[in-house]
C-alpha cells in the first residue's frame, strides 16, 4: 500500500451541549405573542426542563463538530455485511423534502392527500412486482417490525383456520431480529443447524417440522451470504404440514430481477427499505420495511389500506379480519419516497444490474482475499461474503482487532462476529456502488494488515490510531452505565 | 445509471478473477427453477430532471402550509422548525452512517444520541430515556410490555382518552400473547375515569395520556397514586411533547414509565411518519428497556468517548429472550429533537410552550363567546373538543375549500360524540387566521340557525 487513506484531519474538540452556553440565550426565532397572557392553573405549571440556553452559533458548531467525528457512507467505503450500505442518491433527498411531502398532516381527508396516496400505492406495487407476491403494506417502520408484522400475519391466517400453533423454525444463521420477532407473537422459534455448504438442507427442515409448527423464517439469500437452494423444497415440506413460510428479506438486494421470492414457495416476507432500496440509514434509522404477502394472507394486512377507484386513492379502514395496526398512522412516508423515487430512476434494468453488480463485488473480494483470510464456505457467492479470523489465531490477533486497523487505513470495517455460525465471523457487503479501484484499496489495505498481524501484532491490538478517540471501555460503561448527563 | 460505477472494462476483469463468463453466471447457484425468466415489470427510468417534475407535480396535489391554515393536531402538530435544524440533519456524516456498532468512527452520532438521553430524560423528570423507538404508539405498547415483563402480570389499564390509534397498535401487539386490554372510560370533564382500576386485580400497568386525546390535562397525581395503590406501573404517555415546557413533567408525579411521541420536537409531519418513540424510566429499571442505549465511558487514554451499552438485553445477543425485537430504531429523527431542544433552551421552550397554550386559550374563548360548546371543562394545553351543531359537515367543506382545516372530527372514535371536533392551536398560528377560523364558523353557525 502506497499511502494510508487514514489521515487525521483537523478535528475539534466539543463538550456535551449542557457544558457550553449561558443562561438567556436562544437559538430560536420565537413567533410574536399576539393574543393575551392566560395562565394555566399553577397547580398544573412545572419548571421548565433544565435546558441548556445556547445561541444558534453555539448549535451549528456543536452539531458539525460532532459530524465530523463520524464516518457516513459519504466519506467512504462501508461494506458492513446485511446492512447494505450503499450510496444514498442525493435527489432523492431532495424529493423527499418538499413541501408537499414534509408538511403533510396524516389526518387530512384523502381528497387533500392524493400525491402521498399516489405513491404509496404504487411503491405497493413495484415492491410486490420486483418480490413476485401479491400484495404489500408499508406500515412496518424497519425490519424487525416488518418480521412482526410478518408473524402476527400468520398467526391470524392460522387463527382463522381455527387452528393455534405454538412453535417456528429459524435457523442458525437467522438475524437476531427473527428469534425475537416470532417470541414477541408468541412463538417458540425452534433452531435448525445449516449444513457444511452453509444452508438449509429440506432433511432437517422436514425433521423438525410438525403440526404444532406455524411455518418457517429463512432468510433468503441467507446471512452467509449463500442462496438457499433448497427453498422449493423446503416450502413444500412447510405447506404439506399447515405451515407457511416467511422470508426475511433484508438481503434482497442479491437478487433483484434474478429471483421473486413470491414463485418460489414464500407466503410472506419483510424488505428493508433502508437497505435494498438506497435510503439512507441516519446512523441507527429510520427505516422502513413493508411486507409483502400472498392472496390468501392479503385480508389480514394491517388497516388502513390504499385503494385505488376511478384514478383517485383512499384509505380503507373496512377490513374485519385485519391484524390492526403497527403504529399509529402508515409508516415512515419519508423513507418511503426515497425508495419510490430510486425504484422509479433506476428501472427495471438497472435495479438487476445493481444485484449483479453487488454480486460481482462481492464475490470478487471473495476471490481476492481468500488465500489471506480464512473462507469457511468456499463456495460462490450472492451479495456478501463471510471470513473468519482462523488464520490469525497463531498471530494472537483477532476480528475485532483487524476491524479496528481498517479504521487506520480510511475504511468502515466489516460486520463482525455475526453470523454466529461462523467464529471470529468477517461479514463483507461491498454493495454495487463501490467501483472497482475502491474495492482494490480495500483488498490491498486487508492484505497489509494481515501482514501487520504476523510482524507488528501491537498495531493491530492498539489500533484505531487515527480516530477522534481510541479504544473505548465498554466493560465499564455496562457494569457502570451513565446513560445521562 | 450514474450510482453504479463499473465500467465494461471492470465487469470484464472482475468476471475474470471470479471465473464467470457473463454476469448470469455469477448467479449459478441459484437453482434454474428458482430463476425469473422474464424481466421485471416495472415503468422505465427517469432522469433526475424528470423525476424533479414528477415529484413536484405530485407535492402539488398535497394540502400543506402556507397555503392551507391547519388547525388539527391529533397526534401530529405542526411547528416551526428552523433552518438551522434542517440544515445540520441534512450533515451526510449523519446521515449516511449505521448504527454505530464501532465508537471510534462513530463519536458524532453517539455523544448526539447521549445528549438527545439526558435532554429527553430532563423534559420527562426521569433519570434514563433510550436512544429512540419508532413512534409514540409502539413506545407505549413497548412500555406496557416492559411493565408486564418486571411485573409477571397479564393486564393493562389504559385510558379511553389515550390516542385511540395508539390503543389499536397495542391491541395488535398483545393479540397473539392475550394480554389483557382493560379500558377506562371517561368523566364528564374529560379526563380518565379511574373507578374501574379498583375492581381490577393483576394489574402490570395503569396507562394515560396527558394532554389527552381531547387536549385535557390528566390529574397525573391521581392516577399514579391509584396505580401505586394497585402495585402497577403508573405509565403516563403523551403524543405533543412541547407540553412539558410548560406543565408538570411526569417524573414528579411518580412515572415508572413515561413514554410517547416526540415528532413535534423539531421533526417534519412528513405524512405521519417518520416520528420519534420516547421511553424514559429511572434507574432502577434500566437494565430492562427496550431498545438502545448509549452510555458514557472512556477510551484508553482515559478520554471522555460513548458506547451503545447494556446490549446484552437486545435481539443480537439475547434473540428470543430480548427486551425488544427493535434493531434499527430513529435515530435521526432523535438528533433533530436533541437539536431542537437545544436550540430553544429552557428559556425558549417555555416560551413556546406558553405561546401554545395561551393561543389555543384565545381561539378557545373566542368560539365560547360565539356560542359554541365547549364540553370539556378540564384544562387544556394546545388541543380542546369543540361541539358543533348538526349538519356541520357542510361547514367544514367549505372551509376546506377556503383552504382552512378546521380540525378533526373524533365521533369516528367515539361515536357518543356525535359533531364533536378536535382543534389545534400551535404557534405557526395566528391570532388573525384564528379570527378568521371564527367567522367562517359563526356565519355558516348564524346560517345553520336560520
Ligand atoms: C438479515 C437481517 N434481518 C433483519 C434485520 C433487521 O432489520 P431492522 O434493523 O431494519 O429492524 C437486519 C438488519 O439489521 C438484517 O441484517
Amino acid at each position: 500500500m502506497t499511502e494510508l487513506m487514514g489521515t487525521t484531519g483537523l478535528i475539534l474538540n466539543e463538550p456535551l451541549l449542557w457544558e457550553k452556553g449561558k443562561k438567556g440565550r436562544c437559538g430560536f426565532s420565537l413567533p410574536k405573542q399576539d393574543v393575551e397572557p392566560s395562565p394555566l392553573d399553577p397547580e398544573l405549571t412545572g419548571e421548565g426542563p433544565d435546558f441548556p440556553d445556547l445561541s444558534e452559533v453555539d448549535v451549528v458548531r456543536h452539531y458539525t463538530r460532532l459530524s465530523q467525528w463520524n464516518f457516513g457512507l459519504d466519506t467512504g467505503m462501508y461494506p458492513l455485511g446485511s446492512c447494505t450500505m450503499k450510496y444514498n442518491p442525493k435527489t432523492n433527498e431532495r424529493q423527499a423534502s418538499l413541501p408537499g411531502f414534509s408538511g403533510a398532516h396524516p389526518l387530512l381527508p384523502d381528497t387533500l392527500s392524493q400525491g402521498a396516496l399516489r405513491i404509496m400505492f404504487e411503491l405497493e406495487q413495484y415492491l410486490t412486482e420486483i418480490t413476485g407476491m401479491d400484495a404489500a403494506t408499508l406500515q412496518p417502520a424497519a425490519g424487525a417490525q416488518g418480521e412482526l408484522t410478518g408473524m402476527l400475519l400468520v398467526y391470524a391466517w392460522h387463527q382463522s383456520r381455527g387452528s393455534r400453533r405454538s412453535k417456528i423454525i429459524v435457523p442458525d444463521t437467522a438475524h437476531g431480529t427473527n428469534p425475537s420477532s416470532a417470541a414477541l407473537c408468541g412463538y417458540r422459534p425452534v433452531a435448525v443447524k445449516s449444513n457444511d455448504k452453509g444452508i438449509l438442507s429440506a432433511e432437517v427442515v422436514s425433521e423438525v417440522m410438525d403440526e404444532d409448527t406455524a411455518g418457517i423464517m429463512i432468510t433468503n439469500p441467507n446471512t452467509l451470504g449463500l442462496f438457499e437452494e433448497n427453498i422449493l423444497e423446503i416450502a413444500d415440506i412447510v405447506h404439506s404440514m399447515g405451515g407457511l413460510v416467511y422470508c426475511d428479506g433484508a438481503n434482497m438486494n442479491a437478487v433483484m430481477g434474478v429471483a421473486q421470492m413470491g414463485k418460489i414457495g414464500v407466503d410472506v416476507m419483510q424488505l428493508n427499505l433502508h437497505k435494498t432500496f438506497s435510503t439512507p440509514h441516519g446512523g441507527g434509522g429510520p427505516g422502513s420495511g413493508p411486507v409483502c404477502v400472498k392472496k390468501d394472507l392479503e385480508p389480514f394486512l394491517p388497516v388502513p389500506r390504499i385503494v385505488q377507484k376511478e384514478g383517485r386513492y383512499a384509505l380503507d379502514e373496512n377490513r374485519p379480519d385485519s391484524i390492526g395496526k403497527l403504529q399509529a398512522f402508515y409508516g415512515n412516508f419519508g423513507v418511503m419516497l426515497k425508495a419510490y423515487c430510486y425504484i422509479r430512476t433506476m428501472g427495471p434494468e438497472n435495479l438487476k444490474k445493481a444485484s449483479q453488480f453487488a454480486v460481482l463485488n462481492a464475490n470478487y473480494i471473495k476471490e481476492m482475499l481468500k488465500d489471506t483470510l480464512h473462507l469457511p464456505f468456499d463456495r460462490p457467492c450472492m451479495h456478501e461474503c463471510v471470513f473468519s479470523d482462523k488464520n490469525q489465531t497463531p498471530d494472537h490477533i483477532t476480528t475485532l482487532d483487524m476491524a479496528k486497523r481498517l479504521m487506520d487505513y480510511g475504511f468502515h470495517p466489516p460486520t463482525i462476529y455475526f453470523p454466529l455460525v461462523v467464529q471470529g465471523a468477517i461479514m463483507v457487503e461491498p454493495t454495487e456502488t463501490e467501483s472497482k479501484e475502491d474495492i482494490d484499496r480495500y483488498i490491498e489495505a486487508f492484505k497489509a494488515i494481515v501482514d501487520e498481524a504476523k510482524h507488528d501484532p501491537d498495531l493491530l491490538r492498539q489500533a484505531p490510531h487515527k480516530c477522534k478517540v481510541r479504544r473505548l471501555d465498554e466493560t465499564t460503561a455496562a457494569r457502570k452505565p451513565c446513560l445521562a448527563g | 445509471m450514474h450510482y453504479l460505477p463499473h465500467t465494461a472494462e471492470d465487469i470484464g476483469s472482475m468476471l475474470r478473477v471470479v471465473g464467470a463468463d457473463t454476469l448470469d453466471d455469477l448467479f449459478s447457484t441459484i437453482p434454474d427453477d428458482c430463476r425469473l425468466k422474464a424481466d421485471l415489470d416495472l415503468p422505465d427510468p427517469l432522469t433526475e430532471w424528470e423525476l424533479n417534475n414528477h415529484m413536484e407535480g405530485l407535492s402539488c396535489q398535497m394540502a400543506v402550509a402556507p397555503e392551507y391554515k391547519l388547525f388539527m393536531g391529533a397526534g401530529s402538530y405542526e411547528h416551526f422548525i428552523p433552518a438551522s435544524i434542517s440544515y445540520l440533519l441534512g450533515r451526510s456524516e449523519f446521515v449516511t452512517s449505521y448504527t454505530p456498532y464501532q465508537p471510534e468512527m462513530s463519536q458524532g452520532t453517539l455523544q448526539a444520541v447521549y445528549e438527545y438521553q439526558t435532554l429527553a430524560a430532563r423534559l420527562l423528570g426521569m433519570e434514563v430515556a433510550t436512544a429512540s423507538h419508532y413512534d409514540g404508539a409502539t413506545a407505549l405498547t413497548e412500555s406496557l410490555l416492559m411493565a408486564i415483563r418486571i411485573t409477571g402480570r397479564k393486564r393493562v389499564a389504559v385510558s379511553s382518552l389515550i390516542h385511540p390509534l395508539y390503543r389499536k397498535t397495542i391491541r395488535t401487539y398483545f393479540e397473539p400473547s392475550g394480554y389483557d386490554v382493560v379500558e377506562l372510560p371517561y368523566l364528564e370533564n374529560g379526563t380518565t375515569d379511574l373507578g374501574r382500576v379498583d375492581e381490577l386485580d393483576d394489574l402490570a400497568a395503569v396507562a394515560v395520556q396527558s394532554p389527552n386525546f381531547f387536549g385535557c390535562i390528566e390529574d397525573l397525581q391521581k392516577v399514579g397514586e391509584k396505580a401505586h395503590e394497585k402495585g402497577a406501573f403508573f405509565v403516563p404517555s403523551f403524543t405533543e411533547a412541547l407540553a412539558y415546557g410548560l406543565l408538570k413533567n411526569p417524573g414528579s408525579y411518580g412515572a415508572d414509565i413515561a413514554c410517547g411521541e416526540g415528532q413535534s420536537l423539531g421533526i417534519p409531519l412528513s405524512y405521519g411518519g417518520p416520528a420519534l418513540g420516547m421511553i424514559a424510566t429511572n434507574k432502577k429499571y434500566m437494565r430492562k428497556l427496550p431498545g438502545r442505549l448509549v452510555g458514557q465511558t472512556k477510551d484508553l487514554d482515559g478520554r471522555r468517548g460513548f458506547v451503545l451499552t447494556l446490549a446484552t438485553r437486545e435481539q443480537h445477543i439475547r434473540r428470543e429472550k430480548a427486551t425488544s425485537n427493535i434493531c434499527t430504531n430513529n435515530s435521526l429523527c432523535a438528533l433533530a429533537a436533541a437539536m431542537y431542544m437545544a436550540s430553544l433552551g429552557r428559556t425558549g421552550i417555555r416560551e413556546l410552550a406558553r405561546q401554545n397554550h395561551d393561543k389555543a386559550e384565545y381561539l378557545k374563548s373566542q368560539l365560547k363567546a360565539s356560542g359554541f360548546n365547549i364540553p370539556f371543562d378540564r384544562p387544556t394545553f394546545n388541543e380542546f373538543v369543540v361541539e358543533f351543531p348538526p349538519g356541520f359537515e357542510k361547514t367544514y367543506e367549505r372551509l376546506l375549500k377556503k383552504k382552512i382545516v378546521p380540525g378533526l372530527s373524533i365521533s369516528p372514535f367515539y361515536p357518543e360524540l356525535a359533531n364533536h371536533y378536535l382543534l389545534c392551536v400551535t404557534e405557526t398560528r395566528s391570532k388573525e387566521e384564528m379570527d378568521e377560523l371564527v367567522r367562517g364558523l359563526t356565519i355558516d353557525n348564524s346560517k345553520l340557525r336560520d
